[in-house]
């Protein structure tokens, strides 16, 4: 394979914002900016998929690897997917156009600005996904920041400043303890490279104190309780495209995070670590469940159940058995999907009556009926009902948690139900009931992109939840080779 | 017969000093042609110092009391093109203030020509020698806008403090002296010896004075002041040009006479790289005009150079000097953009004038945003390799104390660049700035931006460099 096809999946985005950057901005008629913006994704998309087809599912190793030196004798810039990361390249170049495609109705002033800041991350995140070198990936993990923080803040709600201000100090607090580990771990064993790293292994005695520095980074983006409290005020702020990406995409740099080098890297210590993973997991769990049961305000719910979800996610991780770690991912991917189309459900009722709390809501099913239906999915697929992807995911999670601790996936099959309470009193409260606020009588339904944009979601939320196959053999053979790694390690040490 | 080559770039600028003072008794009205042919001496000098020195690995003239080695000839490229491009981009702002004079192209050139001499010295009485001729320079142009108090008030204090320590390295020096019977640096290396305590006051001296240089904590106390007061050019000029010589001797000073005394100065540059970190992260968050904020952002940059020194190696020596090459650039972009905040003849410094500046003049707040996130340290662009380095080698030398310290400083600091970026991009906009600039500032702006921005790509090239240098 000789074709930089990673490489060119970073770069085109960023391409694309280069060339939106000559491009006039005209008052009323920014179609032409659209245009090439959604161009470009759609191309990268296409792309991801040649990626998925081309990718051979039977090896556990790296595909599509490119090294090239970097900084002479010291980084190289390497590349390479296996089957954990490829699907999140493809989720990240599936739910980036379709943001592009929703920001007609949401984003009003500084089009052409925000498109660029959505095709910037984009490079940064697909480069999160497909790093093989810790200095590459700590550049791109780091670098998303300032467009993030530009999305929030320009184009972000009455409190914008303050969640700006503190999503970024935040996850930069979080993640320079990791550059702190990362060059540590260099003069340790002389190699940055994962993968030669994964042979070498790094000595038992440095082991916990380099894992809790990538915790502390990931803990903060995951986000884990108690550091989780960015996340509600940041999604709230921010424009409907940017709390579809941070939900979707950035939280689940994190996850990946934690499997590519918590667990890669230091085996050792994410045993010891358990434990304290366990605990912090199922208190955000069943702690923001109960706080996302009191929100006024729904995206606010919304991310408070992001944050259960992730809950689950680094619950499932550090089962380290095969379903948890499998169901991890997939449930991962579903709440790319379920938060991505929540957010986008919100923003078309907020686009329309400029109100997030769920107060001003009630009874929707008799005026936007298309609506309700696709909001309902949704609802349905965020709680896990059988038949959706969310099912696939914690079912799995909850395996592997019985699996190697009784009492801790009892607590979190506790989260599930007041998962769905939470969800569907939500939904009880927007869409049925009487219809009491009267300028709701002139509400629209779906327009036509609103409704592609929501089809779109809701067809691999359905698709992947009765076929969960595509998924699982992607993952499959990556995952045990990853546990085996884990198992050797433990066994030798 | 000494090689006299390789003082040629010295020779060579001051005798353009002495021709542009003749040409100015002489002719009247000189004021821009001194202004452009200095920067014709400055353009030639560089050139002569590339080609005569920068192959050179180490020479030693007049009884080893000067050095040529390959840490001198990059500092005085360096110094020379920071010199350049500051004369170049101050034409319009002087010409506003009506100081557009002789005197300011030659003072400038005399004190690079004191710093040239500091960077090459290898014997006290020459550094000193260098470093006063760069100083008597710098406390005429921090008054140079003599019609305003701000301006007067920030040279006298510069003049008083600056003596003051300039008495203090003095001592040190003669403590120095007496301790090892020499001035010079390679004899005093081989002298000392760490049993003499009192030894450890000449050190201390000595240190003490060049912090107050290079503005360190705790002996940064004038820089707010004189930053803020001194013409905006000539705040430029002080932020980036004597700390690059100043640097050059502090890493001369503890790696050749005093290398055999680590113990007793490793603590000292550690305390003073961390208080600088902290110091200027903090301290700049409550400012509102933007030269005190540079100020203190650049006592902060100083905590970061310092703590690549205090790791005693060669990968730290050379972090540091890619730190202030990158730190360079960084300062010469931000300031270049600050002199284009310019309303017919008036100039704006307070951070509350850019404000909705994204609106207006969305090219010139794309170029700081950049700017300041660099500054601020974050990837992909070139302040985060600037520390990355520094870290690096400081991680080498197992120094997990001031690594934490310094990044966890670097998220305080982010907060002051973040306010300025949000006062920027998410504030109301305000009346609109003049759009007639200088073709050299648009350049200056234009190409350190640049730089900053895809030096991501070729780390490389300077570190190859860099890597020449070899101290230890």
């Amino acid at each position: 394979m000789n074709f930089p096809i990673l490489s060119s999946l970073i770069l085109l985005p960023t391409i694309g914002a280069i060339f939106l950057f000559f491009i006039k901005e005209k008052d009323g008629n920014n179609t032409t900016i659209k245009y090439v913006a959604l161009f470009t994704t759609v191309v990268n998309f296409l792309i991801s998929m040649y990626l998925w087809i081309a990718f051979d599912q039977s090896s556990s190793s790296f595909q599509f690897i490119e090294d090239r030196i970097w900084i002479e004798g010291f980084i190289n810039y390497k590349v390479g997917v296996d089957g954990i990361s490829i699907l999140f390249i493809i989720l990240t170049t599936f739910i980036t156009p379709l943001c592009i495609i929703s920001v007609n109705n949401s984003v009003k002033n500084r089009l052409r600005d925000f498109l660029i800041a959505i095709l910037i991350m984009e490079s940064f995140m697909i480069g999160v996904f497909c790093a093989l070198d810790l200095v590459v990936f700590y550049l791109f993990f780091e670098a998303g920041l300032i467009p993030m923080f530009l999305i929030i803040g320009i184009w972000g709600g009455a409190r914008r400043v303050y969640s700006a201000f503190k999503f970024f100090l935040y996850t930069l607090l979080g993640s320079v303890l990791m550059l702190v580990a990362i060059i540590s771990i260099y003069w340790i064993t002389g190699t940055t490279d994962v993968v030669q790293l994964y042979e070498i292994g790094i000595d038992v005695k440095y082991q916990n104190l380099l894992w809790l520095a990538f915790f502390s980074s990931f803990a903060v983006k995951t986000p884990m309780w108690p550091v989780h409290t960015w996340l509600p005020d940041a999604h709230v702020e921010a424009p409907t495209a940017g709390s579809v990406l941070l939900a979707a995409i950035l939280l689940k740099m994190a996850g990946y995070g934690f499997i590519r080098f918590s667990l890669g890297l230091f085996p050792v210590a994410s045993e010891v670590f358990t434990p304290l993973i366990y605990t912090l997991s199922v208190v955000a769990i069943i702690f923001t469940s109960l706080i996302a049961l009191m929100q006024e305000d729904m995206k606010k719910l919304i991310a408070y159940s992001s944050v259960a979800h992730m809950g689950f996610v680094t619950l499932g991780i550090f089962t380290l058995q095969q379903q948890g770690i499998e169901g991890s991912i997939i449930q991962m991917i579903s709440h790319g999907l379920v938060s991505a189309a929540l957010f986008l459900t919100v923003g078309v009722v907020y686009d329309r009556m400029h109100s997030r709390l769920i107060t001003t809501y009630g009874g929707l099913v008799s005026v936007i009926p298309k609506y309700s239906i696709l909001f309902m999915l949704f609802a349905l697929a965020s709680l896990g009902l059988p038949g959706t992807s969310g099912f696939i995911g914690e079912f799995l999670i909850l395996m592997g948690a019985f699996k190697d601790n009784f009492l801790v996936a009892v607590i979190a099959s506790i989260g599930v139900i007041l998962g769905a309470a939470y969800m569907l009193w939500l939904y009880k409260r927007v869409v049925f009931g009487k219809l009491i606020n009267e300028d709701l009588k002139k509400i629209l339904d779906l327009n036509r992109s609103e409704y592609f944009i929501l089809s779109c979601l809701a067809a691999p939320i359905l698709f992947f939840g009765f076929y969960p196959d595509p998924l699982i053999n992607t993952i499959e053979v990556s995952v045990t080779d990853l546990i085996n790694m884990h198992n050797t390690n433990i066994a030798s040490k | 017969m000494e090689n006299l080559n390789l003082i040629l770039p010295e020779i060579f600028i001051s005798l353009s000093i002495m021709f542009l003072l003749i040409l100015g008794v002489f002719k009247n009205d000189s004021s821009k042609i001194t202004f452009n042919l200095s920067l014709f001496a400055i353009l030639i000098t560089a050139i002569i110092t590339i080609n005569e020195t920068f192959s050179v690995s180490r020479e030693t003239l007049f009884n080893e009391s000067v050095v040529i080695d390959h840490m001198s000839s990059l500092m005085k490229i360096i110094t020379l093109i920071g010199g350049f491009l500051v004369l170049v981009i101050s034409s319009t702002y002087l010409k506003t203030f009506k100081i557009f004079n002789i005197e300011y192209p030659v003072l400038i050139l005399s004190s690079i020509l004191g710093m040239m001499v500091m960077i090459s010295s290898n014997d006290l009485i020459i550094f000193y020698m260098g470093l006063e001729l760069q100083s008597l320079a710098l406390y005429v142009l921090a008054t140079y806008n003599r019609d305003q108090i701000k301006s007067s008030e920030a040279g006298l204090k510069y003049f008083v403090l600056s003596a003051l320590s300039s008495g203090l390295l003095l001592y040190g020096c003669s403590l120095i002296y007496g301790f090892s019977g020499s001035t010079n640096f390679d004899i005093i290396s081989n002298q000392l010896n760490s049993k003499e305590y009192v030894l450890t006051f000449g050190i201390v001296f000595i240190l003490v004075g060049l912090a107050f240089k290079i503005s360190a904590v705790p002996f940064h106390m004038w820089a707010p002041d004189v930053y803020e007061g001194s013409p905006t050019t000539v705040t430029l000029f002080f932020t980036i040009v004597p700390k690059i010589a100043a640097l050059t001797v502090f890493i001369r000073f503890l790696y050749v006479p005093f290398l055999n005394l680590i113990d007793q100065w490793q603590m000292i540059i550690v305390f003073l790289s961390i208080a600088s970190m902290i110091f200027g992260a903090v301290a700049a968050i409550g400012q509102t005009n933007i030269k005190r904020l540079i100020a203190y952002s650049s006592i902060s940059h100083i905590g970061y150079t310092l703590a690549g020194l205090a790791t005693v190696s060669n990968e730290g020596i050379q972090s540091s000097i890619i730190y202030i090459s990158i730190y360079v650039v960084m300062n010469l972009a931000l300031f270049s953009s600050l002199l284009m905040l310019r309303r017919k003849d008036q100039y704006y410094e307070d951070i509350d004038d850019l404000s909705g500046l994204s609106k207006n003049h969305p090219l010139l707040s794309l170029c700081l945003l950049l700017i300041l996130f660099s500054l601020a340290g974050i990837p992909p662009l070139a302040g985060f390799f600037a520390k990355f380095y520094v870290f690096k080698a400081v991680l080498e030398q197992s120094m997990y104390f001031l690594a934490i310290v310094g990044l966890l400083s670097t998220v305080i600091a982010a907060f002051y660049y973040l306010r300025i970026i949000k006062i920027m991009y998410f504030d109301e906009e305000k009346d609109k700035y003049d759009t007639e600039h200088s073709l050299w500032l648009k350049f200056s702006l234009t190409v350190s931006t640049i730089l900053i921005l895809v030096y991501f790509i070729f780390p490389s090239q300077l570190i190859e460099v860099v890597s020449r240098i070899n101290i230890i």
